[in-house]
């Protein structure tokens, strides 16, 4: 069971309190109708799933109910640390999406 | 096949203290080059090998492994066999795995220990009680049997389940399954891996793919800690690590991994004759043959390659039991574990062509491969053999996920009301 | 009976304070302080079961938590516990134990038929037979007879549990003398610490060697001194009867505390549990874990009577019981030799068999002094004996390869111990991942010392194999100041004495199977794992068979699979296998350790959450009114609502009838409080809702509500329900019962992950508002008597709209919505005044026969009117357009709402989908089950085509008949005109193996013109 760092309340909770939102900075195209159905599909449904890092979002659900962006290890479970989306955009930005 | 193992052999070879036992497969060195290799050696990976030799007459097959063989959700899962499914397409895949369930035993001549002494799956409010009606009827009309049981009689059939009206979420009624059941997991895998190494086939332990040999979108090879291996035909059952294959192959997958974890109490006298399901309560026991409660728990929310889930996961599901079963508040847990589970969005596996020629995925299985162990391995060996999918697993190709047709297993328990 | 008693002042038993206990209905007498496991040794008990496989005659091996073979059975009725390690249960008086193994008696066992026969049954026998699919069921059930030790009450526990969460600086495992060091160090510093042991009393090893001395103080005084500081210290938690079970990610120690099975039936306190689960989550975990030791692997070594070494020396010190008199002990090392010398001390006569050429000469001088008969270079090839042991067939053993140079003496014995070396206890160091290290100069797999310091774990004593006292205390006070440093903390200690009497050791002899001289498996039974049945044998046949990964051989031969998890066996089994692959031991590896370290109560797991605070309940603010009106209630998620109300004389159909048509004919009332509510405000809401809905929300004005539907990025329909426009800034969506916790996380993940520009924010206001459904053509009569100032008249509160006003004196929002096809208003109002405003409208309606109708009584007249329920005529696979709602989708929105661009797929948009339809059986009386197939034909020769299913079906009290909706393939086409005229209307349901002949028609079965809900 996790500890996560809530960057906005900025407390260490236990990962009961949060709720898991799956990969993040997933981009939804911008134009949905001239995406095809391939593009669409790989939106809706194709996710990285890597072995070590990820970046996924956690929402702090009897919390603030913000959602936040964690980098974690999933062959440790180690967590790099926590962002605001915004924040986190930067960082995932700067490491060239990687992931 | 020569049945090799019997009261005779077992008889013969007591009298001579054991010693002439032959190993039960065969530890191959990589040869440079096969005709197929499966990555992943477990149950799924294996029975794709064994029906590749057995009923496509391919011999030159390589199984490679990055573990041991049968290391992965084949030792880890709570061995529950069924076909009840709500979808003609999963209930079709999943009856023609209990079909040959039913033969496996003499067919490997290794006792798998299939014991099919029923799956209940218990409804516990309105909508569970309607899920129910739906699949039951929709199994039968397909052939597959189940009923449809009321509070009274699964009561009679399993006095110790707690069907108290007073309960949080009283037990309604049930579907129940008779011909579902468990087996003993690891079994499956070594009577495969016999199997498959009588006829010849390759099973390279510690052996782990570092990457694929595709040019002008055909596959010619694998790059592997034990060197290449050539091969223009590559099934990949890697469960679990299905994502990190793919992604050699530059190929997306709608998977993502979770543990799911399992815990067993200590060895008791006979308790618990059949196996108890309950999706609203989140838990479902059975019962081993050594005497143990097999317990299944819930998937973790968040992604993980570890094997380890977390606790609250556990405590809950323990709750669960003890509401089901209030006589096992008493009874200890001895050993937990997590397996890693490749779950897709509808529930549903993939068996499929890929967009690299000769490049075969079978995964996605999430929560529910072992019961489907030989159907797949053998539905997944005519896709490799044929390049092209049996009738059975065609439904379960890659491209529904573009196209839109999910089987949405999931879906069929309800989403809201 | 023979007393084994030797009544000593240093034992930890109250010798003044006699008990009584009885096993297998044989009464004894024991001492407080006693364990089950000594007390019976004390009484000469030694064959207390029998052996899974063979029927092997069994008792006791340990003295802690390491035993395989004392399984017992604790008390009876609903407070028995099966399993139980009789060197676990504190003994108390009156306390009741039976036997989990022996049929039908522990002298006369069916099971042991099979020893003559086990060299037929070797590991995996099973596999190899017993093929024949139709007869495994009646093997199965014998051989699930044969196995299982104790057994599951019969009734629910009386006994409760709890969690408690504990967040701590440091948490120390283990109260021997290192955890106990430690905790003095870091207690002084200030630190907040918890130390926990497994036992009765802190102490460990020390326990059992009492006279060892420490800085030339008795081990007994050091501790006592140590123990009284920590008491005195407030920021020192000190737990006794309290075992680290589970370590997990994040340094999450769980441990479960005792705090009642050690109390006689009689002194129980009801009103605390019975065990305690501890959370604790620490920065720092210093596991002092110590070690357990690992017997030798001989034959005939599952006699009762052969015990570990370290064993005989804890019952006779801590306990006072000298197993046997006449003692063979055997060892590969040094630690057997302060035991040894106790023994002899105590008046045993004791030959030690020391496996090595050359003894430690200053313990072989100590050994001497004492009495004690040391034969360097021998081994025990055998122990004779049945339900006990009588004699040791000792052998002389080559220096240096593990064969037999000589048959060596056979020396008559009651008792034998052996000693291979001690196994740390790394169990929790390894649960989250840590790996072990192979030592080969202690034989042993050990934690670093300092362990994973960067995840905040260390270890010390015995678990680093550190086995030496002084260099374990050495050791404690390093890691202390780690640990200390690491928090920016430092030591604030004198200089100490940490002296100890004990000899420099020399190396263990590296043997772990004594050999007899013979091939492995012509001689006698030689056991690794005694629970399971598995000799080395078993494990030279695995690796015959190419079972050779340790996981391959751990799961061929069952290895460690029992409830002692394999603290006996692994290390042996591992080592055994090795040398049947020639292999080293880390080469061959360890099997993963797995929490629980030691059996864990389900009870426990699940703390408070059974019964009745299982999971909450959720009751709405007028649920006492129901209750009062005999309302049976449904589970909807975890509300509970009003199913429908009994009146004297109903059944349930009765009931349901009567309350449709209260609401058909006159007016009914219906508690809607459970819908999701969700205020929605910001200057974006309108455009939010356009990206959230199917529909459209620009034109809505104030004062105007509208049916939305929500649809899932996969163009599935996921929830519904009807938004308000409160102000052009503030509207207020309500959502279906089960799906409102998740339509809200739903939209806050669009608003904060992909449109965070729009300006909105939304709350759940469900348990804020109480609302009241008044439904029927009397409800605007009734709502005319109990509010003035809202306009009533059809022209100005018209169907759709919503109102500000005061209803029976409240402030409230009422909403012209139907979900029943007739008049219908809801009313809003604060949740606390939910009760008052439903008493006052059931006085209003009273004159009009205003009856309270539950969901049964909705779900009819919502499907008389064809009105969909999410989730039951819609499974996740159902878009707008198979619903026949294209009129909720608007199309042309210039954002591509949620879902939309999914309807276009090849799949979801082709013809021919399951769409929703009405259905009627040929029969009216006839009401077709909910979940009935739709077949095309009657024909059932599977597999028989499916084209749907149904999915609400009802006696229609209005109609006076039944009425179905079901999604059909291709129902919209069927139930046309042009469908009618081809026939294709005309299908089958089918349930539970009959076939009823139904039409496909529309779904609206009661006004379709909807002249009701407009007037």
């Amino acid at each position: 069971m996790f500890v996560l760092f809530c960057p906005h309340c900025r407390e260490k909770r236990e990962e009961e309190e949060f709720g898991y939102g799956g990969e993040a900075f997933r981009v939804r195209p911008v134009a949905p109708e001239t995406a095809d159905d391939e593009t669409w599909g790989d939106y809706l449904f194709m996710r990285k799933n890597p072995k070590g890092w990820h970046w996924e979002l956690w929402t702090h659900t009897t919390g603030c109910r913000k959602f936040f962006v964690v980098k974690r290890n999933t062959a440790t479970n180690a967590i790099a640390g926590s962002w605001t989306l915004a924040e986190g955009r930067n960082v995932y930005d700067a490491e060239g999406g990687a992931g | 096949m020569k049945k090799d193992y019997s009261f005779w052999s077992l008889f013969a070879k007591g009298l001579r203290h054991n010693e002439g036992w032959d190993p039960a497969w065969r530890s191959a060195t990589p040869k440079p080059s096969y005709n197929v290799v499966i990555v992943g050696a477990g149950g799924h990976g294996l029975a794709t090998a064994y029906y590749l030799a057995k009923d496509h007459g391919i011999r030159d097959i390589a199984v490679i492994e990055k573990g041991y063989l049968g290391g992965g959700n084949t030792a880890r899962n709570t061995t529950i066999v069924r076909s009840n499914y709500l979808w003609d397409e999963a209930a079709l895949l999943y009856e023609h795995a209990l079909k040959l369930w039913e033969g496996l035993t003499e067919d490997l001549n290794f006792n798998v220990m299939f014991s099919q002494r029923g799956v209940f799956n218990l409804g516990h409010t309105l909508q569970d009680m309607r899920d129910i009606e739906r699949r039951v009827n929709a199994n039968n009309l397909n052939g597959i049997d189940a009923l449809v049981l009321d509070a009274i009689e699964v009561k009679r059939r399993i006095p110790i389940l707690n069907t108290s009206k007073s309960a949080r979420y009283p037990v309604l009624g049930a579907s129940f399954q008779p011909r579902g059941g468990i087996a003993r997991h690891d079994a499956v895998a070594w009577g495969f891996a016999r199997a498959a190494s009588k006829y010849g086939v390759d099973i390279i332990e510690n052996c782990e793919v570092t990457g694929m040999d595709i040019a002008d979108g055909r596959i010619s090879g694998l790059e592997t800690t034990r060197g290449t291996i050539r091969s223009e035909r590559v099934g990949c059952v890697a469960s679990g690590h299905s994502s990190v294959l793919a992604k050699m192959a530059g190929i997306r997958m709608p998977i993502e991994s979770h543990p799911l974890q399992a815990f067993v109490s200590e060895s008791m006298k006979p308790v618990l004759d059949t196996v108890v399901m309950s999706n609203a309560v989140h838990g479902y026991a059975s019962q081993s043959d050594k005497g143990e409660l097999v317990i299944g728990a819930g998937i973790d929310h968040a992604t993980s390659y570890t094997q380890r889930g977390s606790p609250h996961i556990i405590e809950h599901t323990a709750a669960a039991i003890i509401e089901l079963f209030p006589i096992f508040s008493r009874v200890r847990m001895n050993r937990q574990w997590g397996g890693i589970v490749d779950t897709t969005p509808d529930a549903c596996p993939i068996i499929s062509k890929t967009k690299v020629k000769g490049l075969y995925f079978n995964c996605g299985w999430g929560t529910g491969g072992f019961k489907a162990t030989p159907g797949s391995g053998n539905v997944f060996a005519h896709t490799i053999a044929k390049d092209e999918p049996h009738p059975l697993n065609k439904a379960f190709s890659l491209d529904r996920f573009s196209t839109g047709h999910l089987i949405d297993e999931h879906g069929a328990a309800g989403v809201a009301h | 009976m023979t007393d084994f008693r030797i009544r000593h002042p240093n034992a930890r038993v109250d010798f003044r304070r006699p008990l009584s206990f009885s096993f297998d209905g044989q009464v004894y007498p024991g001492y407080a302080g006693d364990t089950l496991a000594s007390a019976l040794l004390g009484n000469g008990v030694r064959m207390l079961g029998r052996s899974f496989k063979y029927g092997r005659p069994r008792g006791i091996v340990g003295a802690g938590p390491e035993e395989p073979n004392a399984l017992v059975q604790i008390e009876a009725g609903p407070l028995t516990i099966p399993n139980l390690k009789a060197t676990q249960v504190e003994l108390y008086e009156g306390l009741i134990a039976r036997r989990t193994s022996g049929w039908p008696t522990l002298a006369f066992d069916l099971k042991s038929f099979c020893g003559p026969l086990s060299r037929f049954m070797p590991a995996g026998f099973y596999y190899k037979t017993f093929q024949n699919q139709k007869l495994w069921p009646y093997f199965e059930t014998i051989i699930r007879q044969a196995a299982g030790y104790g057994s599951a009450p019969e009734e629910a526990d009386p006994e409760t549990y709890d969690h408690r969460h504990r967040h701590v600086q440091v948490v120390i495992v283990g109260g021997g003398a290192c955890g106990l060091f430690a905790a003095l160090d870091l207690g002084r510093s200030g630190l907040n610490v918890v130390l926990l042991d497994e036992q009765n009393e802190m102490g460990g090893w020390l326990l059992s060697s009492p006279h060892t001395s420490i800085g030339g103080e008795s081990a007994e005084a050091w501790l006592r001194a140590i123990l009284a500081e920590l008491q005195s210290l407030p920021n020192v938690a000190v737990l006794t009867r309290t075992s680290a079970f589970a370590l997990h990610d994040m340094n999450l120690l769980l441990a479960v505390e005792q705090l009642q099975d050690h109390r006689p039936l009689a002194e129980r306190s009801e009103s605390k549990p019975r065990q305690r689960l501890h959370r604790i989550r620490a920065d720092r975990i210093i596991l002092a874990t110590g070690a357990i030791e690992r017997p030798l692997v001989f034959g005939n070594n599952d006699l009762p009577g052969v015990l570990t070494a370290s064993a005989l020396t804890t019952y006779l010190n801590r306990y006072g019981v000298a197993v046997g008199k006449r003692v063979v002990l055997q060892t590969s090392n040094d630690h057997v030799y302060q035991g040894a010398c106790d023994l002899a001390r105590m008046g045993c006569s004791v030959v030690l068999a020391d496996t090595r050429s050359r003894p430690n000469t200053v313990w072989e001088q100590r050994a001497h002094s004492a009495g004690v008969d040391v034969r360097p270079g021998y081994g025990i090839a055998a122990a004779h004996g049945g339900r006990t042991t009588h004699a040791a067939r000792l052998a002389k053993l080559d220096g240096e390869q593990n064969t037999v140079l000589a048959p060596g003496p056979l020396i008559e014995c009651d008792v034998v111990g052996s000693s291979g070396g001690l196994s740390p206890t790394v169990h929790l160091y390894c649960h989250d991942g840590g790996r072990p290290l192979w030592d080969e100069s202690r034989l042993a797999f050990v934690a670093p010392e300092m362990g994973r310091a960067e995840a905040g774990i260390f270890c010390t004593g015995a678990v680093t194999g550190t086995f030496g006292l002084q260099a374990g205390l050495e050791q404690a006070q390093r890691v202390t100041d780690a640990v200390l440093a690491s928090l920016q903390k430092s030591a604030t200690r004198k200089a100490r004495n940490l002296e100890t009497d004990e000899p420099d050791s020399i190396p263990a002899r590296r043997i772990f199977r004594v050999p007899d001289g013979k091939p492995e498996g012509h001689g006698k039974k030689a056991f690794v794992d005694f629970q399971n049945d598995v000799t080395a044998a078993d494990i030279h046949l695995a690796v015959r068979e190419n079972y050779r990964s340790i996981e391959h051989i751990k799961r061929y031969t069952a290895l460690g699979f029992g409830t002692d998890q394999g603290k006996l066996s692994n290390v042996n089994g591992f080592a055994i296998a090795a040398d049947a692959m020639g292999k080293s031991i880390p080469e061959v590896g360890t099997t993963t350790y797995r929490p629980a370290y030691s059996p864990v109560t389900f009870g426990t797991l699940a703390g408070a959450h059974e019964g009745d605070t299982f999971e909450p309940r959720r009751y709405t603010a007028m649920h006492a009114a129901h209750v009062k009106r005999d309302a049976v209630f449904e589970n909807v998620g975890q509300w509970l609502r009003p199913q429908y109300f009994l009146r004297p004389g109903e059944d349930r159909d009765a009931a349901v009838r009567r309350e449709c048509l209260a609401a058909r004919r006159t007016v009914g009332i219906m508690d809607a409080s459970t819908l999701g509510k969700i205020d929605i405000q910001g200057k974006d809401v309108r455009e939010f809702l356009n990206r959230i809905y199917a529909n459209a929300w620009t034109q809505l004005a104030p004062g105007k509500c509208r049916y939305g539907l929500m649809l899932d990025e996969n163009g599935m329909v996921m929830d519904d329900g009807v938004t308000a426009c409160i102000s052009d800034r503030h509207f207020l969506m309500t959502t279906t019962t089960g799906g409102a916790a998740r339509v809200l996380t739903w939209l806050e993940n669009w608003h904060q992950t992909e449109w965070p520009d729009l300006d909105v924010y939304m709350t759940s206001v469900t348990d804020h508002w109480a609302t009241a459904a008044v439904v029927g053509p009397k409800s605007r009569e009734v709502l005319a008597k109990v509010c003035s100032d809202i306009d009533f008249a059809p022209s100005a509160f018209k169907f759709m709209d919503w109102r500000e006003g005061t209803v029976a004196d409240v402030p409230a929002r009422v909403f012209r919505i139907s979900f029943s096809g007739e008049l219908a208003f809801e009313i809003n109002v604060d949740a606390s005044y939910g009760p008052h405003v439903w008493e006052a409208l059931l006085e209003a309606g009273a004159e009009f026969g205003i009856m309270p109708y539950g969901t049964d009584a909705m779900h009819v007249l919502r499907a008389e009117k064809g009105f969909i329920i999410v989730g039951q005529d819609t499974d996740g696979s159902m878009t707008p357009f198979d619903l026949d709602m294209a009129w909720a989708v608007a199309m042309k929105k210039p954002f591509s709402f949620i879902g939309k661009r999914s309807l276009a797929r090849s799949d979801t948009s082709a013809p021919n989908r399951k769409q929703l339809v009405g259905l009627l059986t040929e029969d009216p009386t006839v009401v077709l089950a909910e979940g009935a197939q739709i077949i095309e034909q009657s024909d059932l020769e599977p597999p028989v085509p499916m084209l749907g299913h149904v999915t609400s079906s009802y006696f229609s009290p209005e109609l006076n008949r039944s009425i179905a909706m079901a999604v059909v393939r291709d129902g919209i086409q069927r139930r046309s005109e042009e469908g009618r005229k081809l026939g294709r209307d005309a299908v089958f349901a089918y349930a539970d193996g009959k076939t009823h002949k139904v039409k496909v028609v529309s779904p609206v079965f009661v006004d379709p013109e909807g002249a009701r809900q407009n007037a």
